[in-house]
């Protein structure tokens, strides 16, 4: 498997990081980096990094396993994770997750049909102070309200 | 060794090592810390809470399985807030546990069920719906029931740490996270199913074991594992005549818990519908079954008739047979019948060895030696394919106490995880690397050699000699492939060698020559199945055969006598390292006879007699007799290893090299029996494979 000049030059500089025999310590930022890239942990990635890292295929499924920022399946081009936990939970994020999938007409972990939007249901993100929160892709918007989601999204969908 | 110690655990006062985990130094003075998480020998995992302790002086409760003794040390294990504490691990433990019980394999003897018994931890204030998995196979061995996981990792270490196969991880978090297997959704290993004996609770269950039994329903043996030459020490568990299942929970022998998927799982060919249950005779040129008085008188009168005319006769001895059994075949052969052709199938060369180690002492290593040794080479053999007890026990050695490992193998082999240097060489060629490996040899204060059947002969000698230049002390260890193929060595199942490797002077024929021989008037064969890969060159030989099944041997034969397993009978095998261990009989077959029955039938036949012919009185007889095999009868009566100290003087006799063949048998077969083991048959899907020779 190969990836993009840039990708490869960021994955050379990432494993030199490391002392000699801890490459492991690469495996989150390379897996979250390809996601990127390739879209999805597939399994021909799985065998990449597993043959770059020296680690086995089974400790980065263990590893894929655990973070649900890492996903089998592509994702929408815009993945909307909306924090349901307790700061944003306090200040309607609940709310705002239930108007958000009716908005999109999806359930938690869906991709619309026309492939442009996913919607998670996340723990914290660590933006407490202005929950509720969300995030989309790597980008936050911060004391969301329902209105403020569906300007949002029409904003988002006039970017196509 | 560093001064002890002292600390106190309720109230009582110890003593340990320093360094000695608090769960350990409890244990060492007859205490119990509970645990779920900890075992022994493998690294700490601190993931269950059940080990918490109360230490004085300290805020919060400690896990015990952790937390290192230290001077003046106050541990309570029992106190109301420690029990308070398990109660609510429990509590925890069960919140998605099913408590199906009833039907769970693993009650009766569950570890999560004793200690909800002991702490009484039988109301939970979790309502909530319980989280459920379904169950998955993961291989014919193992399932996996998540749902009964409580995720002590036991599995996963034993796997990774102590087998190197490291097919077990676990994925998910948080209430769904559970055990995986390597490939996605079945497992690709070893099948050696120690994962499914060390998990505390039901969540690992086996293929063979699952919805058979109780645990208390059953008989446990303690026996030996019949299918290598390692000599582990095996548990069946019987039910009405019916193994049901194998492992080594208690530890005993030289293997400890140890056993590869042949120890756990391949004894069903005990109860093969083909097993022989009748004795045949030919008649008509159609083997039919007949009567054992039939059969024996057939078997008599061919045999005086011969004997009178001084015609030949030859015999091929069994690797699978006790000591007892080869030391009265060979008796009955030489007393009774008057020859020396008695032989059987080598796997490697341990006569010359003896010869070359004439005069010294403690030359030859135990298994306990690659335990502890500072050092090993391997010579030739896939260990983890072929002798995975011994791969184990160097595995071991370097996880806890950084041995070095060196190899010269002929094709890729996992102990070059941990190997310090690793050489490739053809097979026979391996002496030629040697003195690359001889400046880091130098440096080890002792070394123990491993060597298989690639190198015998003036190999050995040349070996030895190799060894002797190092300057070191040299343990050696040669490989052979069965059961109890060392015990045929030592019982003198050899044409010019006596039990005892005692040399005659007039040596008979050998197996390659009683086989090529035209003039051959009795072929008996015990245990063995030469004409699998020979032919048989005395057309009008009489061919008696004792045997499991009808291998191609038996069906050339005249009469065949339907021969029990070695797990079906008592008395002794030796072996790859020299120890002897003593054979329990646990399941019965109808039908059949032990060999050592058998042969003494025939010798009360034919009027011969052999003396006693029980198994215990043959042995004392072999202790008596048998040089280096005057061991502690109590360490064999109680189902220890004996080591036995076979170097004597030199054994003057010339080894054929061609007579030595390995039984080129991987992790999954085991020669005619591997053949009848369906459990065997069903698991041959392992990653590794023998390399070629």
């Amino acid at each position: 498997m190969t990836f993009s000049p840039e990708l490869e030059a960021r994955f050379a500089k990432m494993i030199g990081n490391y002392p000699p025999g801890r490459q492991k310590g690469a495996l989150i930022p390379m897996l979250l980096y390809a996601q990127d890239e390739v879209g999805s942990m597939t399994p021909d990635l799985i065998q990449e990094v597993s043959r770059r890292l020296k680690v086995t295929p089974l400790e980065i499924e263990e590893v894929i396993g655990y973070y649900t920022m890492l996903a089998r399946e592509p994702r929408g081009k815009h993945h909307i994770q909306v924090c349901t936990n307790v700061s944003c939970q306090a200040r309607g994020g609940e709310e705002l997750f239930a108007h958000a999938c009716s908005r999109l007409g999806l359930h938690n972990k869906e991709k619309s049909a026309d492939g442009q939007f996913s919607i998670e249901e996340v723990e914290c993100m660590g933006a407490c102070s202005w929950a509720p929160a969300i995030q989309v892709n790597y980008d936050f918007y911060y004391d969301m309200t329902p209105e403020k989601f569906d300007k949002l999204i029409d904003s988002l969908r006039q970017m196509q | 060794m560093p001064d002890p110690i002292t600390l106190t655990i309720n109230g009582t006062q110890v003593s340990c090592a320093p360094g000695t985990l608090v769960i350990e130094a409890a244990k060492q003075n007859g205490i119990e810390i509970p645990a779920f998480c900890y075992y022994e020998g493998f690294s700490l995992q601190a993931a269950c809470r059940m080990c918490l302790v109360e230490v004085e002086k300290m805020p919060k409760l400690q896990p015990g399985c952790t937390l290192p003794a230290a001077e003046g040390m106050v541990v309570h294990t029992e106190s109301p807030k420690v029990v308070e504490a398990r109660k609510s691990t429990l509590e925890f433990l069960l919140t998605n546990h099913p408590l199906d019980c009833p039907v769970c394999d693993k009650g009766g003897e569950c570890e999560l069920q004793d200690m909800v018994f002991r702490y009484g931890a039988g109301e939970s204030r979790f309502t909530e719906i319980k989280h459920h998995v379904d169950e998955k196979q993961w291989s014919p061995a193992v399932y996996y029931d998540g749902s009964r996981c409580i995720l002590c990792y036991r599995c996963v270490r034993v796997c990774d740490e102590g087998i190197g196969v490291t097919a077990l991880g676990l994925s998910f978090r948080g209430v769904s996270a559970q055990i995986v297997p390597n490939r996605g959704d079945h497992l690709e290993c070893d099948e050696c199913g120690w994962c499914i004996d060390v998990c505390p609770v039901g969540a690992l269950t086996s293929g063979t074991y699952r919805y058979q039994s109780r645990p208390w329903e059953m008989n446990h043996v303690g026996t030996v594992c019949t299918h290598c030459s390692d000599g582990c020490k095996t548990t069946l568990s019987v039910r009405n005549g019916q193994v049901l299942r194998a492992n080594n929970r208690d530890r005993s022998g030289v293997n400890g818990e140890f056993l590869c998927v042949k120890g756990r799982f391949g004894f069903d060919f005990v109860h093969h519908k083909e097993r022989l249950q009748s004795p045949l005779l030919r008649k008509n040129g159609q083997l039919q079954p007949v009567s054992w008085s039939e059969a024996l008188s057939a078997v008599a009168a061919k045999f005086s008739e011969v004997k009178a005319r001084n015609g030949q006769f030859g015999v091929i001895g069994s690797t699978r047979t006790t000591n007892e059994e080869n030391y009265l075949l060979q008796k009955f052969v030489r007393e009774g019948l008057g020859s020396k052709n008695i032989d059987h199938h080598r796997t490697g060369d341990v006569v010359t060895l003896l010869d070359a180690l004439k005069g010294r002492t403690g030359a030859l290593a135990t298994v306990n030696d690659l335990y502890t040794a500072k050092a090993a080479l391997v010579l030739g053999a896939d260990l983890s394919q072929q002798h995975p007890l011994l791969a184990y026990q160097l595995r071991a050695n370097s996880r806890h106490h950084r041995s070095a490992t060196y190899l010269v193998t002929p094709g890729p082999v996992r102990e070059e995880q941990f190997a310090t240097k690793a050489l490739r060489s053809n097979p026979g060629e391996e002496l030629n690397l040697l003195p690359q490996l001889s400046d880091d040899l130098k440096q080890h204060a002792s070394l123990t050699v491993l060597y298989n059947a690639a190198i015998k002969g003036d190999a050995v000698r040349q070996l030895v000699a190799f060894c002797d230049s190092l300057g070191i002390e040299v343990k050696y260890l040669p490989l052979v492939d069965y059961s109890n193929s060392r015990g045929a060595l030592d019982m003198g199942l050899l044409p010019d060698l006596a039990p005892g490797y005692q040399p005659l002077r007039n040596p008979g024929l050998n197996a390659a020559q009683i086989l090529s021989s035209p003039d051959l008037d009795v072929l008996w064969v015990v245990g063995a199945n030469p004409l699998k890969s020979a032919s048989l060159a005395g057309e009008k030989a009489f061919v008696v055969v004792q045997d499991l099944f009808l291998t191609e041997t038996a069906q050339r034969a005249d009469v065949v006598f339907p021969a029990a397993s070695a797990y079906e009978k008592s008395g002794t095998v030796t072996n790859t390292t020299g120890e002897v261990q003593r054979l329990k009989h646990g399941p019965k077959v109808m039908g059949t006879k032990s060999d050592l029955d058998i042969i003494a039938l025939l010798a009360r036949q034919l009027n011969i007699d052999l003396g006693p012919t029980t198994p215990d009185r043959i042995f004392e007889q072999i202790r008596k007799t048998v040089h280096g095999y005057n061991v502690a009868l109590p360490v064999v009566a109680t189902g220890g290893a004996a080591p036995t100290t076979p170097v004597n003087g030199g054994v003057p006799v010339a080894v054929n090299p061609s007579l030595i063949s390995p039984s080129g048998d991987t992790l999954f077969t085991s020669g005619t029996l591997g053949r009848y083991s369906k459990m065997l048959a069903k698991v041959m899907e392992a990653p590794g494979q023998l390399f070629k020779a």
